[in-house]
């Protein structure tokens, strides 16, 4: 059961239940109409401590389209909490206002924490560098929309893949599944961690530096982004930043049913070029990303769509 | 070799490696006991040579926690009318309550102010124990 439980971490949830949340979110995706009215009458209280507006709209957006509504704020400074609140008063009275909350943190584990607080469901949005569990079931429910199942899947991450929290939620996420297999693309200043790889079967990943290495072999490309503040040296950057942009020429090598994936905002990691080839996801991910968050909203707060 | 009076009620902290006495004497804050404390290092014992103990007159609340975690072979006596009538051993515990704090300063714990911190042992050897909001692993 789902209903008024939180969701701290993508862990929380098992295979079946993430089976159910995309099964609903897929039939969101197919008849949105149908569900317009299923949370009249219930508020959502959205908790950004930080800005993160791309977040943040698709939670509101989620909100507003299961026929609900939202109160809360956008940062830290127009609100109590700028007075020195703390996070269980501020939950607590959010409480006596919203039936559920999503809630944005620079400190790790401040979700956690709300949630100790809370007797209705709290949702991580995102807490320092810690966790993400929504953009983790948004890549998920793309995969399941566009791969049919997760089962024996190559799928490549390319880019940062020492800092970036999306890509370790996401190998975590994937490696629950049967007969995947991940290939890390990255320069070696910016490789996969050791306690990643650690709960990987030795058979079930491939590290390279080359991206037109492996791209032929793969069924997903995840790439994110290469942040020039990682690199020592300004020439170290410029040299590896080239490889590691996906380009029509090298997409040439890639399977015709493959998808490219990315966690937007992009910078240059993608040229424009690739936007209009039909293997180019990332902009449907975003939109995937509000239907598995209207979803998530119905699971926890227990609503159904009438028969 | 020195002596100090034997107790009439209180407790005996015994077969403390020798050289950890004073750790724990410090992280068990017994410094600013208002009981009779003594704290006797080196003292000469056949099972491991030489040993710290620590004697405590009346009861107090002791961690057995942080003992645990620092010192996880010791043996704490209770004593009664001059005899023991309780041995307990201490193992490194499993999962903790408000004895450690957590040295990720991107961790929640450091700014709100949280009772009772539960954090879960994931190292034994190294005596690592994750905290429970931002999962990193810290040491007493
Ligand atoms: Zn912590």
């Amino acid at each position: 059961m789902l209903k008024g439980r939180s969701l701290i971490e993508p862990g929380d949830l098992s295979l079946e239940e993430l089976q159910e949340i995309f099964e609903l979110s897929e039939e969101i995706v197919e008849t949105p109409a149908a569900f317009k009215e299923v949370c009249k009458g219930k508020i959502l209280g959205s908790l950004f401590y930080e800005p993160s507006t791309r977040t943040r709209l698709s939670f509101e957006a989620a909100m507003y389209r299961l026929g609900g509504q939202v109160i809360g704020f956008s940062e830290a400074s127009s609100s109590s909490v700028s007075k020195g609140e703390s996070i269980g008063d501020t939950i607590k009275t959010i409480g006596c206002y919203a039936d559920i909350a999503v809630m944005r943190h620079p400190k790790e584990g401040a979700p956690k924490l709300a949630s100790k607080y809370a007797n209705f469901p709290v949702i991580n949005a995102g807490d320092g560098g810690h966790q993400h569990p929504t953009q983790t079931l948004t890549d998920l429910l793309t995969i399941y929309l566009l791969k049919n199942n997760f089962l024996n899947l190559k799928i490549g991450l390319c880019g940062d893949l020492k800092f970036g929290r999306t890509v370790h939620s996401l190998v975590k996420a994937m490696s629950r599944y049967h007969g995947v297999e991940f290939y890390f693309i990255s320069p070696p200043e910016l490789l996969i961690p050791e306690y990643i790889k650690a709960e990987l079967e030795q058979k079930s990943y491939f590290e390279t530096t080359e991206l037109t290495e492996v791209l032929p072999e793969l069924d997903i490309l995840y790439m994110t982004r290469v942040q020039r503040e990682r690199f020592i040296s300004e020439e170290e950057y410029l040299r590896l930043r080239d490889s590691y942009i996906l380009d029509k020429k090298k997409l040439n090598k890639a399977k015709k049913e493959m998808i490219v994936m990315h966690p937007l905002p992009r910078v240059s990691e993608i040229s424009e070029e690739v936007d209009a080839d039909p293997r180019a996801v990332y902009f449907d991910q975003a939109r995937y990303g509000m239907f598995v968050r209207m979803a998530l909203i119905m699971k926890l707060l227990g609503v159904e769509i009438d028969a | 070799m020195l002596n100090v009076n034997i107790i009439k009620k209180g407790i005996v902290i015994d077969h403390i490696k020798a050289g950890s006495g004073y750790k724990i004497f410090k992280e068990l804050k017994l410094h600013r006991a208002e009981h009779s404390v003594a704290l006797l290092k080196n003292v000469m014992s056949d099972k491991m040579n030489s040993k710290d103990l620590i004697k405590i007159e009346n009861e107090i609340d002791l961690n057995l926690d942080i003992l645990g975690i620092i010192a996880p072979d010791t043996t704490v006596n209770i004593i009664e009318e001059g005899n023991i009538v309780r041995k307990i051993a201490v193992p490194l515990p499993d999962k903790v309550k408000g004895t450690l704090s957590c040295k990720n300063p991107a961790c929640v714990s450091t700014i709100e102010n949280i009772e009772n911190v539960e954090f879960t042992l994931v190292d034994s050897g190294n005596k690592k124990y994750k905290c429970e909001f931002c999962d990193s692993w810290t040491t007493l």
